[in-house]
């Protein structure tokens, strides 16, 4: 129980919870989940922290209620990070081969891993990830692993995915405020793709949209790789605001008629129906028209969809898409949703459900867990690879090229 | 409406009793760059309040509006003080309006007389028949925030009775002018150009005409809740007058370079040339103009002046429609005011106390944006309220994009997607209308 490197903890502070979930590692790898704490997050914008004591104070409550849970001490987590400053493009490292034979040793690998790594950022941008695709061999694509291969020029494709520093130093800071270490920063979208897919889905092609409550995430596999990922810094916030500000209610109740009354698509038995709002002691107070409620919603949430369309579509992914698309974060329980996100991106959508863990049925049946769940994946990947530090990188640090 | 076609027959002179009044101090200074523009078929009318000034305005008829509290000082720049000189001698406004089909109000907005009197004059000329075409400036912003007030008040008033109104923004000027421009040069120029636009539009209706635009058509196209006027005229002669009339306009600095048309939502295009105006160079203009605005509606006319023989003079206006919200709040309220005016058409007296009360409110009331929403999305509802409510005047927002609160993402960075505010709400940025 003391064993801190099989418990894994993930951290996902969002723009409408804050949500820790300890998973724990048992002697073969296999991961359990054991514990999930959540506190409503108040400090945090689209994604991003704008009132740090607020969101400590949040945060606090998470890990301690995981804690207790799971009865375990939390020293370090894997931190989700997102917001709209978060983008990811394809880069590729080249290297010549000189040695004599022209075979391709390990050291090539290492060094064309890290000429693709070499960015030219701008000062302030880290590169949160940087994840290996796929290696060419004097042009020759769809190479999975080089070594022992002859070849005049070994080059690797990666996609990395960076932010802006301070921005992201922000969740950091918060965290280790409380005494708690931050293993690593993991893109959230990311961290969610990993709880939902399966490696054939992966393999034939997918796309992973997160739709929390600031920041809307979308992570695209194909042929077995992460192909592009990017986010919006729009989400159910959005939503709750646009039908505070149509319906003219507060945003509190704006938040509770989307919760209750919302749907993504507009039908034919809402038209002309009125819903009558009361106050606290039951007094009437205004009616509002669930038509107009439902279509400023609808409205929003297809053209959430239509962006990532059309980011999509710049990048020309739409044909490697071919296992589908996964919706998870709270965006994923409004109703009917599925069905607009089929309309507008032309192919079959459903709820991601995180299978490949075992543990609290209770936590992993929750869209709006994925993240967290994908962060404890993503922790169990890193410790897998620990004990086995002894000689070269292995398993994980070669996927993600770390 | 029906003396509205009257202007486009072809005998202009008889049919259009055109008066043209210039009211306050910079109202007169425009009526004197007008009149030389302008050789038939119009009358001049000066109108002020401090005597004085009007003994410049030889040869037109003068409207000196005296009264007790002003004691033949002007008004002081104070719009309420003017619009109670104008409520006392309203028998002499009305008198001055009788029988004119179309009125012209030349003034310049900020001050005392032309902003408390225009307003008021309209109302009177509209409610004795008249079309009402109000060509305004703006002042300067270094002409203090007060001023600038006031003027934004006026207009707002001006828009809600006249049939159109054509406003010059001084500001804009500033393209026009380098450091060297002398105080009087820069207001010169102001006057100038309005004049010629009031010149624009005065052979628009007058001219014998090829293509015609009726006038209430130009007054819709007009007198919509549109948020900026751009304008510019320009002539040339000589065999190629057509690409050099084009060349000129497009390079006006106050369209900036065409780029303001490209922006625009509707554009007016008048052409006058002699009788030598060819379709060619109609179609030459017309197709530059065409290229260039891309999503504005284009209405064009042409008109046959004698006294442009070789030469071909095109007078372009272009608006930009304010935020579509704000447009609506505009709707609502021009309809309001009209109403207004049904309901007390002969005794302006007390109506125009009782808009005097709505300015006071206004300036309170008016930047409060949850109100104007309120007012703009309440269609139906406020209906029943609106013949009881006796409706504070609503500031019309000159920046586009700011009347829509963004509720909790106020203070947050906004999220800004290929031009497009995401923070509005979808069905705003759509123009998606809510029943």
């Amino acid at each position: 129980m003391f064993d801190s490197s099989s418990i894994i903890v993930g951290l996902e502070v969002g723009t409408s919870k804050v949500c820790a979930v300890v998973g724990e590692m048992n002697a073969d790898g296999a991961l359990n989940i054991v514990g999930l704490g959540q506190a409503r997050s108040r400090g945090v914008r689209k994604g991003e922290i704008c009132d740090a004591p607020k969101a400590e104070e949040d945060i606090r409550n998470a890990i301690v209620e995981a804690e207790n849970m799971a009865d375990v001490e939390i020293r370090s987590v894997y931190l989700g990070v997102t917001g709209g400053h978060i983008r990811g493009f394809n880069n590729r490292g080249v290297h010549p081969i000189v040695s004599a034979d022209r075979e391709i040793s390990e050291d090539d690998v290492q060094d064309v891993i890290k000429n693709a790594k070499t960015i030219n950022l701008p000062a302030q941008n880290h590169v949160i990830h940087a994840i290996r695709q796929h290696f060419l061999v004097d042009g020759q694509d769809g190479i999975t692993n080089p070594v022992g291969m002859l070849g005049s020029r070994v080059e690797v494709d990666v996609h990395v995915v960076h932010g802006n520093l301070n921005r992201l130093q922000n969740a950091i800071r918060s965290v280790k405020g409380l005494q708690i270490e931050v293993d690593e920063i993991v893109f959230t979208g990311l961290a969610s793709s990993l709880a939902l897919l399966t490696n054939e889905q992966k393999e034939l092609g997918a796309l992973v949209i997160d739709m929390g409550g600031g920041t809307t995430e979308y992570v695209v596999y194909a042929d077995g790789v992460i192909k592009h990922v990017g986010v919006l810094a729009v989400g159910g916030d959005h939503v709750s605001n646009d039908l505070a500000y149509g319906l003219k209610v507060p945003l509190g109740r704006a938040e509770q008629l989307k919760i209750e009354h919302g749907s993504a698509v507009v039908d034919e038995e809402c038209k002309g129906q009125n819903l009558s709002l009361t106050s606290e002691v039951g007094l009437p107070l205004k009616t509002v028209n669930l038509e107009n409620l439902r279509r400023i919603m609808a409205l929003r949430i297809e053209e959430i969809f239509q962006l990532i369309a059309q980011d999509l579509e710049q990048f020309e992914l739409f044909d490697y898409i071919r296992a589908g698309v996964f919706l998870c974060g709270g965006g994923a329980r409004i109703p009917n949703i599925a069905r607009v996100a089929e309309n507008v991106l032309g192919m079959p959508v459903s709820i991601g459900r995180t299978n490949s863990i075992s543990g609290l049925k209770s936590a992993l049946d929750q869209p709006e867990f994925a993240a967290a769940i994908g962060l404890v994946k993503f922790g169990s990947f890193q410790q897998r690879k620990r004990p086995g530090r002894i000689g070269l990188t292995d398993g994980l640090r070669r996927i993600f090229g770390r | 409406m029906e003396n509205a076609s009257q202007p486009e027959t072809p005998q202009p002179p008889q049919a259009v009793p055109l008066k043209i009044f210039g009211v306050g101090n910079a109202g007169l200074n425009l009526l004197r760059q007008t009149a030389p523009l302008i050789s038939t078929g119009a009358v001049f009318a000066a109108v002020n309040t401090d005597a004085g000034s009007l003994e410049s305005c030889a040869g037109m008829e003068t409207l000196c509006l005296e009264s007790r509290p002003l004691r033949g000082l002007g008004t002081g720049a104070d719009p309420e003080r003017g619009r109670d000189a104008a409520e006392q001698n309203l028998p002499l406004l009305k008198s001055a309006c009788a029988g004119a089909r179309s009125v012209f109000i030349l003034a310049g907005l900020g001050g005392g007389t032309g902003t408390g009197v225009s307003p008021y004059l309209a109302r009177v000329a509209k409610d004795a028949g008249a079309l009402v075409l109000a060509f305004v400036t703006q002042p300067f912003d270094c002409e203090g925030n007060r001023r600038i007030r006031q003027a934004q008040q006026g207009l707002e008033e001006l828009r809600a009775v006249a049939d159109a109104v054509i406003c010059l923004p001084n500001q804009k000027l500033f393209r026009l002018m380098d450091e060297n421009t002398s105080v009087v040069d820069a207001f010169r120029l102001s006057d100038e150009l309005l004049a010629e636009c009031a010149a624009g539009v005065w052979r628009l209706m007058t001219s014998r005409a090829l293509i015609q635009i009726h006038f209430d058509d130009l007054c819709a196209f007009l007198g919509g809740a549109h948020g900026e006027t751009f304008f510019a005229t320009a002539d040339a002669s000589g065999p190629a007058r057509s690409a050099g009339v084009v060349e000129k306009l497009l390079s006006h600095p106050m369209l900036d370079s065409g780029a303001i048309l490209s922006e625009a939502d509707a554009v007016l295009v008048s052409i006058i040339g002699g009788s030598d105006l060819t379709i060619a160079e109609v179609n030459t203009v017309m197709k530059h103009v065409n290229d260039k605005c891309r999503r504005a509606q284009v209405l064009m006319g042409a008109a046959l002046d004698d006294s442009f023989q070789g030469r071909i003079s095109v007078t372009l206006v272009a608006t930009k429609k304010t935020e579509s919200l704000a447009a609506r709040a505009g709707l609502n309220e021009s309809e309001h005011a009209a109403g207004m005016i049904r309901e007390t058409p002969v005794s302006p007296l007390p109506h125009a106390a009782e808009s005097r009360r709505h300015a006071r409110v206004v300036s309170q009331a008016s930047d409060s944006a949850a109100d104007r929403r309120e007012e703009a999305a309440g269609g139906a509802g406020t209906r029943g309220r609106r013949g009881t409510r006796t409706g504070p005047r609503l500031r019309q927002g000159q920046l586009p994009l700011e009347i829509v609160s963004k509720g909790r993402f106020d203070k947050s960075e906004p999220t800004i997607h290929k031009g497009e505010d995401l923070d509005v709400p979808t069905y705003i940025r759509r123009g998606v209308a809510l029943n």
